[in-house]
């Protein structure tokens, strides 16, 4: 869709003023519009057969979360546990999300199972550390057995229009990751606007993540639907210009089987079957997994259960 | 792959009658004879509908007549307690509403539910407001008398409501036709009128075809006229009221261009393309059936636009995911298809998602014509069905030349990231309505009317009550 790129994009990062200019000859976006067809998205009716595939698929793309001061090996292990064992004949959930000293906890609890270790990383939430903190901290979850990490952007530097800082922030961090998969967090919520969340989410790919993540889930608001529409339309056109596909990650505000099942249409009908995957969608959430089992039950049976009947981990 | 099971609105909330008689005088009286009217999705008879012959019309013009007398001289207040009331009811019974309008008009669950019924509940709302505050609308507060209206098949409780609405609040009674092909929902209002005790001869409902619409217009003790349809039956009408003391308004045809600059935001210009000409199976008058794309985006543009439309799900109008529903009639869709063969001929290049159309039913499915000239019948005729033509424009003058380029002139869509160029566009386009970066959105406090061919007088907001009002 950018026909302006004639370079390749490699070129795009090589001066400052190359970066602006490329970040800001981006297609605007149109608020009122995009927030409308996230609406209409919104209204798609799921049911019956369609429920129960689309409740199986969300589960298997939760990246179970839990981000606490106060989180221990104990808290960790537990939540391990309902990872791999969701409920009878559901599917186990993609990975789960930890601070980096519990990798190491995480990864003994999931040994085998197939579901990933992801950390959160670069001084995570705010990212107001130093470069050579962010690299070491990453550097630590990846020695720890990280399969992911989850990094924020400097919003600061984003902000104040230091995009060079940034991408070469990114970078260095992809650096650092290895063969670990790289989520970025662009924390949408303070970028404001979707001219911002375009122009990061490209400034993110350009710099080689593996997935753009739209939220810490620190901040408020978190993962809307427009968001997450521009993010799905930033990775449908930038794989349109270099082949290659980023995975998408809305992650915070997503609690109910209902938010999980629209944010799977806005994938269904902007970027198709291709991204409708685990390797290439996930939904960020810890309290979600529970309602989507919950639902699950209720189609089996046609009855609610009660919540005493879904383990708390 | 992800696919959508079937989500059906029951049909179960709105009850049929085998037959439906004429409402005169706040009852349902039979007519002479009848006919049939069905559902364009799947050709199935709903009801019998009778036909208003001149003697059923000149009653309901007398009925009119005798309540022109007690619902002029209401104070505005209590005229406005009956159309607040008659919007709550439309609200109560919305699921109603917008199920039996699918059902007639062939229209998708989504877009009655979401848009027409909002829109018709809105519209009555905002004209009872105004039935207590005429004297200060700048129109004097003195009703015209009787309103003869014609209301057309693609949008009929919307219009009916842009109808009566105004005409109501303003001190006028009414008779009004709906459509031959959607007389459902005119009926069922005329049940929200007797539920809202509203004053017997206030509101008339006449159904048939055209010979009961040239009755309506015709008669001698109508006082004004309003029709929106076709610029060929407008143009019969004007000739009818010739000459005569009617005031006449007259919403037509269109032929709009929906224009897109380089700048644009275009993942949202796409969207606006797809409601601009898909929206109700495009039969819009106001439909963006034109695009005019700046030939920089051009490839860019038309990639998305193909990739778009191949999403669009065309079928059952009360699957709650279809956005695409059946067409109106036999008749329109023969008229969709000859202007679409024309295209081809003529040069034009056709092209259509993969997309499988019902067995029984009348069907269309979205349609691109590119390579499209100002010279070609489809950029000049109104198809009026889910076909869009693409030109091309090289500078902002050109555009604003080939937008204007037609003998219609109902709405156009300006899309740009830069303000002052549309305000620059919104000058200099003939069109009644111009929309900046979205299309097809209507509100009951905004006019609507157009230049040239596609008629005069204005309906909605403000303007829409000098229409209604001896000024």
């Amino acid at each position: 869709m950018v026909s302006t790129v004639t370079t390749s994009l490699a070129d795009v990062a090589s001066s400052d003023a190359t970066l602006r200019a490329f970040l800001h000859g981006l297609p605007g976006v149109d608020r009122v519009g995009a927030d409308q067809r996230a609406a209409m998205l919104g209204t798609r009716s799921i049911k019956t057969t369609a429920k129960a595939q689309a409740i199986d698929l969300a589960i298997s793309m939760v990246d179970l979360t839990t981000l606490e001061g106060a989180d221990t090996t104990g808290k960790v292990r537990a939540m391990c546990a309902k990872a791999m064992h969701t409920a009878e004949g559901a599917p186990r959930v993609a990975a789960v999300c930890v601070y980096p000293d519990l990798v190491a906890v995480a990864v003994s609890a999931l040994k085998g199972s197939g579901v990933k270790v992801a950390s959160v990383a670069t001084a995570f939430p705010s990212g107001r550390s130093s470069l050579e903190v962010k690299v070491s901290d990453t550097a630590l979850a990846v020695a720890a057995g990280a399969d992911e990490i989850d990094m924020v952007i400097d919003r600061g530097a984003f902000l104040s229009g230091d995009y060079q800082k940034v991408f070469e922030e990114i970078v260095a961090v992809k650096a650092a990751c290895g063969e670990a998969h790289l989520k970025v967090i662009l924390e949408t919520g303070e970028l404001a606007t979707y001219d911002n969340v375009r122009r990061a989410s490209w400034l993110a790919m350009i710099a080689g993540a593996d997935f753009i993540k739209t939220s810490t889930g620190k901040v408020s608001p978190a993962a809307t639907l427009p968001v997450t529409l521009i993010m799905l339309e930033a990775v449908r056109d930038f794989r349109d210009v270099t082949g290659r596909q980023v995975g998408v990650k809305p992650a915070g505000g997503i609690r109910t089987t209902k938010d999980a099942i629209k944010n799977l249409v806005l994938v269904n009908e902007t970027v198709g079957d291709d991204w409708l995957s685990p390797d290439w969608f996930r939904l960020g959430a810890s309290s979600l997994l529970n309602d989507l089992l919950m639902q699950r039950q209720k189609l089996a049976t046609g009855r609610y259960a009660g919540p005493d009947y879904f383990t708390l981990d | 792959m992800f696919e959508y099971a079937p989500a059906p609105e029951s049909r179960d909330v709105v009850d049929i009658k085998p037959s439906y008689g004429l409402f005169i005088n706040g009852e349902f009286v039979p007519g002479s004879s009848s006919f049939k009217t069905v559902n364009p999705a799947n050709e199935e008879v709903l009801a019998e509908v009778a036909v208003a012959s001149s003697d059923d019309v000149d009653r309901a013009v007398q009925a009119a007549r005798k309540a022109f007398g007690v619902w002029s001289s209401m104070p505005g207040a209590e005229r406005a307690k009956y159309l607040f009331r008659i919007a709550r009811i439309i609200q109560e019974r919305a699921r109603e509403l917008a199920v039996l309008e699918s059902l007639d008009n062939g229209k998708p669950i989504r877009e009655s539910r979401d848009v027409d019924v909002p829109l018709v509940a809105a519209h009555f709302f905002y004209y009872a407001g105004w039935a207590d505050k005429l004297a200060y609308a700048g129109f004097g507060d003195r009703p015209l008398g009787v309103a003869g209206q014609v209301i057309p098949w693609n949008f009929p409780l919307l219009m009916l409501a842009w109808k009566i609405a105004p005409a109501l609040a303003c001190g006028n009674t009414v008779v009004l036709k709906p459509a031959e092909t959607t007389p459902l929902t005119a009926l069922l209002f005329a049940e929200i009128c007797q539920q809202a005790d509203l004053p017997p001869g206030v509101v008339n409902i006449v159904t048939g075809a055209g010979e009961t619409g040239a009755a309506v217009v015709a008669h001698p003790d109508v006082n004004k006229v309003a029709f929106t349809g076709s610029t060929e039956v407008g143009r019969i009408i004007a000739r009818t009221v010739a000459g005569t003391s009617k005031k006449l308004t007259l919403e037509l045809g269109g032929k709009a261009a929906n224009i897109v600059f380089e700048d644009a935001a275009i993942d949202q210009a796409v969207e606006g393309i797809v409601n601009g000409i898909f929206f109700n199976q495009g039969h819009v008058c106001c439909a963006g059936s034109r695009l005019l794309v700046q030939e920089s985006v051009q490839d860019q543009l038309l990639d998305s636009l193909r990739r778009r439309l191949s999403t669009l799900r065309l079928g059952d109008p009360l699957d709650k995911n279809t956005d695409i529903g059946a067409i109106n009639s036999a008749d329109q869709l023969a008229r969709i298809r000859q202007l679409s063969d024309l295209g081809e001929q003529e040069g034009a290049s056709r092209w259509s998602p993969a997309c499988e159309l019902p067995e029984k039913g009348f069907w269309f499915p979205p349609t691109i014509f590119t390579g499209v000239a100002q010279s070609h019948s489809i950029a000049r005729e109104e198809i009026f069905g889910p076909v869009l033509s693409v030109l091309t424009f090289r500078t902002p003058a050109e555009a604003v030349e080939k937008a204007n380029n037609t003998p219609y002139g109902l709405s156009a869509g300006v899309w740009t990231e830069k303000g002052s160029r549309i305000l620059w566009m919104a000058d200099r386009l003939r069109a009644g309505v111009v929309w900046a970066n979205t299309f097809n959105r209507f509100d009951p406090t905004s006019p609507f009317g157009g230049y040239k061919e596609s008629g005069y007088g204005r309906e909605g907001g403000l303007a829409g009550l000098e229409a209604y009002l001896d000024v």
